[in-house]
C-alpha cells in the first residue's frame, strides 16, 4: 500500500487559518489501512481543528467526507454537488488525491493533509516499512525475494558495499543491509552462484528517471473486457 | 459508604474503558468541558484483557493532540482503580476537580455553554 503520515496540526492549521468553512476528505484506500486518512483520522482532525479555532476565538464549520478512493475520477465526482460550498478542502489521501480533486474541481483549493512517504507494509502494529520503489522493472526473484532497489540505500544491483557492517547499513543503525540478507539467504539455499553472474546495465527509464509514467491497457481503454 | 464527591463531575458509564474513544475525549473538550478523566480498572485486571491499557494509550494520544493545540494536557487524565475502591473513587474525583480548578476554565468557549 501507499504509506502516509499526517502533517502536523500546526501545518494544517496554518493552511486553513483564513477559512471559515472547510471540508475534510478522507480516502478508504491505502491511507485508511495505514491509519493516516480514513474516517477515524478525518474525525479526529476535524475535532482538533475545531478545538484549536475555538481556542483562538474564531469559529470554523467543518464537514467530513470519506471517498471510496480519491485516485478514481468516478469516486472524486461523488462530491461534485457540495465541493463548491467550502472555502477549501483538506485531503487526507495520498498525493494522488488532492491532484485528482484539483484536476476535477479547478476552482476549489485543495490542501494535502498528509505527507505521502513510500510503498510498503506494516511489519507490526503501528510500524510501516518501505518494500517497493515502483521502479517499473521488478527483479526481486533474482534476489531471494528481497528488493535491493527499494531497500538498499544506494539501490545497488551488486552488493553489499563497504558501508555494510554486521548486517546494518551505515546510513541508519535501524536499517538492515538488505544485501547482507540477500547474500545470507542465497548461501543458506546453496544458490550463491546466482549472484556471481554479470548483470547487464539496468535501464532506469522505467523508473522516475524516464519522467512521469503512464500505464495504458488498450483492451481496457477499448472497453471490451 | 455514603461517600461524597464533587457535583462538578458528570459520570458517563461505559461497559469497559476499552470503549472510550479518542473522539469521546476530544469532543468533550471541543464542547467546553474543563477536563475529562477516564476511570478504568487496575492494570492487569481488565475483564476484557486490555481495555484499560487501550484507554491509556488513547488518553496519551489526546494529551499529545491538546499539547499541539496549546491546551494543558493535564485536562485529560487516566486513573486506575477497582470497583471495590469506592473511597478511592471519591478521592480521585476530588483530586481531579482541584487540579482542574487550579488550571482554570477551559480556553474553549462552548457553543452549548450558557
Amino acid at each position: 500500500m501507499i504509506v502516509a503520515d499526517r502533517k502536523s496540526l500546526q501545518e494544517i492549521l496554518a493552511m486553513v487559518e483564513d477559512n471559515k468553512k472547510i471540508l475534510i476528505a478522507g480516502c478508504k484506500g491505502c491511507v485508511t489501512v495505514c491509519n493516516a486518512g480514513g474516517l477515524k483520522e478525518v474525525e479526529i482532525l476535524a475535532s482538533a481543528i475545531k478545538i484549536a479555532r475555538k481556542k483562538q476565538g474564531s469559529h470554523i464549520d467543518i464537514d467530513i467526507e470519506v471517498l471510496e478512493r480519491q485516485c478514481d475520477n468516478e469516486y472524486v465526482a461523488g462530491i461534485s454537488e457540495k465541493v463548491g460550498n467550502y472555502d477549501a478542502v483538506i485531503s487526507l489521501a495520498c498525493g494522488v488525491g488532492p491532484q485528482f480533486l484539483s484536476e476535477m474541481y479547478p476552482d476549489q483549493t485543495f490542501y494535502p493533509g498528509v505527507n505521502t512517504t513510500f510503498f510498503g507494509g506494516a511489519t507490526q502494529h503501528g510500524v510501516w516499512e518501505e518494500r517497493c520503489a515502483g521502479c517499473g522493472t521488478c527483479a526481486i526473484h533474482h534476489f531471494s525475494g528481497l528488493c535491493p532497489i527499494a531497500r538498499c540505500a544506494k539501490s545497488l544491483m551488486n552488493g553489499p558495499c563497504g558501508g555494510s557492517s554486521q548486517g546494518i547499513c551505515e546510513v541508519n543503525k535501524d536499517t538492515i543491509c538488505i544485501w547482507d540478507l540477500i547474500v545470507r539467504k542465497k548461501m543458506e539455499s546453496g544458490k550463491l552462484a546466482d549472484l556471481m553472474g554479470v548483470k547487464g546495465v539496468r535501464n532506469w527509464k522505467t523508473s522516475r528517471h524516464g519522467g512521469p509514467r503512464r500505464s495504458i491497457r488498450e483492451e481496457l481503454v477499448q472497453g471490451n473486457i | 459508604m455514603r461517600l461524597s464527591y464533587p457535583a462538578d463531575v458528570k459520570i458517563i458509564q461505559v461497559p469497559c474503558t476499552g470503549r472510550v474513544d479518542i473522539l469521546h475525549l476530544l469532543n468533550a473538550i471541543e464542547d467546553g468541558a474543563d477536563g475529562v478523566y477516564v476511570a478504568g480498572c487496575l492494570e492487569g485486571e481488565c475483564h476484557y484483557i486490555e481495555g484499560n491499557l487501550k484507554a491509556k494509550r488513547k488518553v496519551a494520544y489526546v494529551k499529545k493532540t491538546l499539547t499541539e493545540i496549546g491546551i494543558e494536557p493535564e485536562r485529560v487524565q487516566m486513573y486506575n482503580l477497582s470497583s471495590a475502591q469506592g473511597a478511592r473513587f471519591a478521592e480521585i474525583a476530588n483530586e481531579v476537580v482541584s487540579k482542574i480548578r487550579a488550571l482554570g476554565p477551559s480556553p474553549i468557549k462552548s457553543s452549548h455553554a450558557a
